[in-house]
């Protein structure tokens, strides 16, 4: 199952280095324009809406709900959910769903981020709340 | 400016393997090619544009040294599955603008035989690949929303698939012949939420080819004319996470470009090749190309529809990538093929739409439910 699975550890670079030192300080971090307002995620450092240079970090409440999802049933490692969810904060993101009960997934269910660990910086997963 | 009428698909071949253990990727193009400048009357030496997409094995130097290619125009353009499609639009282009006069556009991969290699990662990829993408859940999220927000059920779904197997049943090469029903696709076991097994494309060893020619080369060849007479190409992807809609496909741009230079509406069509690596994939893009409105594709593609002889939009008349062939997972190039053979009238006499004078080729590429390209051709019997 997703909990004993193997996760790949981030390369980073440069520009993203800083949401993964603060995931390993168990923080969410998106990326906000300070030119058009609007939040983004995977964070860049110039906003794709405005391409504005004027981006700054800010720590997401990480709560948010289901846009969609799949689970994926045939898979070597097991079953596992794909979805996207909608944060609080505006920006929706790829993710999987772990530690609840995959066959009850639901468009609209309320999750939270849940870091898991790599060999390197841990990765945000969400769980239904 | 416009490449309305500009060029003429005076070649086609569609590799009659479906599985081709004994031959190597590079071998398939070369056969390709060659079934294509043989159904043009042409020979290789006439060659002088390469279009060739992410499946050609190193790309660009070494197919065209393989081929033992000699030309002044060369486009590698990788959309994944609809490069075809974007071939046969810059191929226009490049013919219009005098940079070549007869273009080769090739597509052949082994992924029944063996896996495909793995594609280099984008900017994305820390905060994407772990998720684990791939073409059946990628889709399903699609098919997910659209049920969620319009109603779209299962059933609507599995009646594109029965559609493709009513037609794949005339087809030889065929990987799947069978006719299948509503119940059959239903019953078939999930593979990702809400996608049944017979929601899904064959995977086939295979590939196909196109010449691309001019006006004045074309008449002077045997095949009956068909010319390209509207093109439009899109992506569309999550974009920062902004106004997430996994329901549209950047066919809602693709699609109207290519009417509108093409002159002509949806409702002209005679006869639609619509890229079928799901289900799923087919509802979604009748709606974007303006064939029903958005939400509509499950009453539309209901009640067979989609099946030649009896619904209003004949769609893949050669089975598809959902029953007859799907070569390197790519489905753009069989598109356009049939396409072809059904604006001349060569489709199998059992499937051949009467006076089939006006043709939509369609597809897309890369995850519908990530990021992905659109391409729409316009096709005219002359």
């Amino acid at each position: 199952m997703s909990e004993a699975k193997k996760y790949p550890t981030p390369v980073t670079n440069p520009e993203t280095k800083p949401f993964w030192d603060a995931a390993a300080q168990g923080k969410f971090m998106i990326k906000r324009c300070k030119t058009c307002g609007d939040a983004h995620y995977f964070p860049r450092s110039i906003c794709p809406f405005c391409f504005s240079d004027k981006t700054e970090w800010e720590e997401s409440s990480g709560e948010g709900t289901i846009y969609t999802f799949s689970l994926m049933r045939k898979s070597a490692t097991g079953p596992y959910a794909i979805g996207y969810v909608t944060l609080k904060e505006g920006p929706s993101l790829m993710t999987n769903f772990v530690d609840c009960d995959l066959e009850r997934l639901a468009i609209g269910q309320k999750v939270k981020v849940v870091f898991k660990p790599t060999d390197g910086a841990p990765l945000p997963f969400f769980t239904v709340v | 400016m416009t490449i309305k009428g500009k060029a003429y698909i005076a070649g086609i071949f569609e590799h009659p393997t479906r599985h081709a253990p004994d031959k190597s990727t590079a071998q398939l193009h070369a056969e390709v090619a060659r079934g294509a400048i043989a159904d043009a009357g042409l020979s290789k030496a006439d060659i002088d544009g390469y279009f060739l997409a992410g499946d050609a094995p190193g790309g660009a130097w070494p197919m065209v040294d393989y081929l033992g290619l000699k030309v002044r125009h060369i486009d590698s353009t990788d959309t994944g599955g609809c490069s075809y499609l974007i071939h046969l639009g810059h191929a226009a282009e490049a013919i219009a603008a005098g940079k070549c006069s007869i273009a080769l556009v090739t597509l052949a991969g082994k992924p029944r035989t063996g896996p495909m290699p793995p594609r280099a990662a984008g900017a994305e990829a820390d905060f994407e690949a772990a998720y684990g993408a791939t073409t059946h859940n990628a889709y399903g999220m699609c098919a997910m929303r659209h049920m969620h927000d319009y109603g779209t059920t299962s059933e609507q779904l599995a009646w594109i698939k029965v559609a493709a197997s009513h037609h794949a049943q005339y087809n030889p090469h065929a990987f799947l012949k069978d006719v299948v029903t509503v119940e059959d696709v239903v019953n078939s076991p999930m593979i990702s939420d809400p996608l049944h097994r017979l929601d899904c494309c064959v995977v086939t060893d295979g590939g196909g080819a196109l010449i691309v020619t001019s006006e004045e080369i074309a008449k002077s060849l045997k095949k009956p004319l068909v010319r390209l007479i509207g093109h439009g190409e899109a992506m569309k992807g999550p974009r920062g996470g902004k106004d997430l809609d996994l329901t549209y496909s950047a066919g809602v741009w693709s699609g109207p470009r290519a009417f509108e230079e093409a002159g002509v509406t949806p409702q002209d069509i005679k006869y639609a090749s619509i890229y079928d690596s799901f289900t799923i994939t087919v509802l979604m893009q009748l709606e974007d190309l303006g064939f029903c409105r958005k939400g509509e594709g499950g009453k539309f593609v209901a009640d067979g529809n989609l099946i030649s002889g009896v619904g209003k939009l004949p769609f893949n008349t050669d089975g598809g990538g959902l029953c007859s062939n799907h070569p390197v997972n790519r489905g753009g190039m069989t598109k356009i093929i049939e396409a072809v053979r059904q604006l001349r009238g060569e489709a199998h006499p059992k499937v051949q739409v009467k006076n089939c004078d006006l043709a939509v080729a369609h597809g897309t590429g890369g995850l519908l439910g990530v990021r992905h390209a659109a391409s729409t051709c316009i096709l005219e019997r002359v």
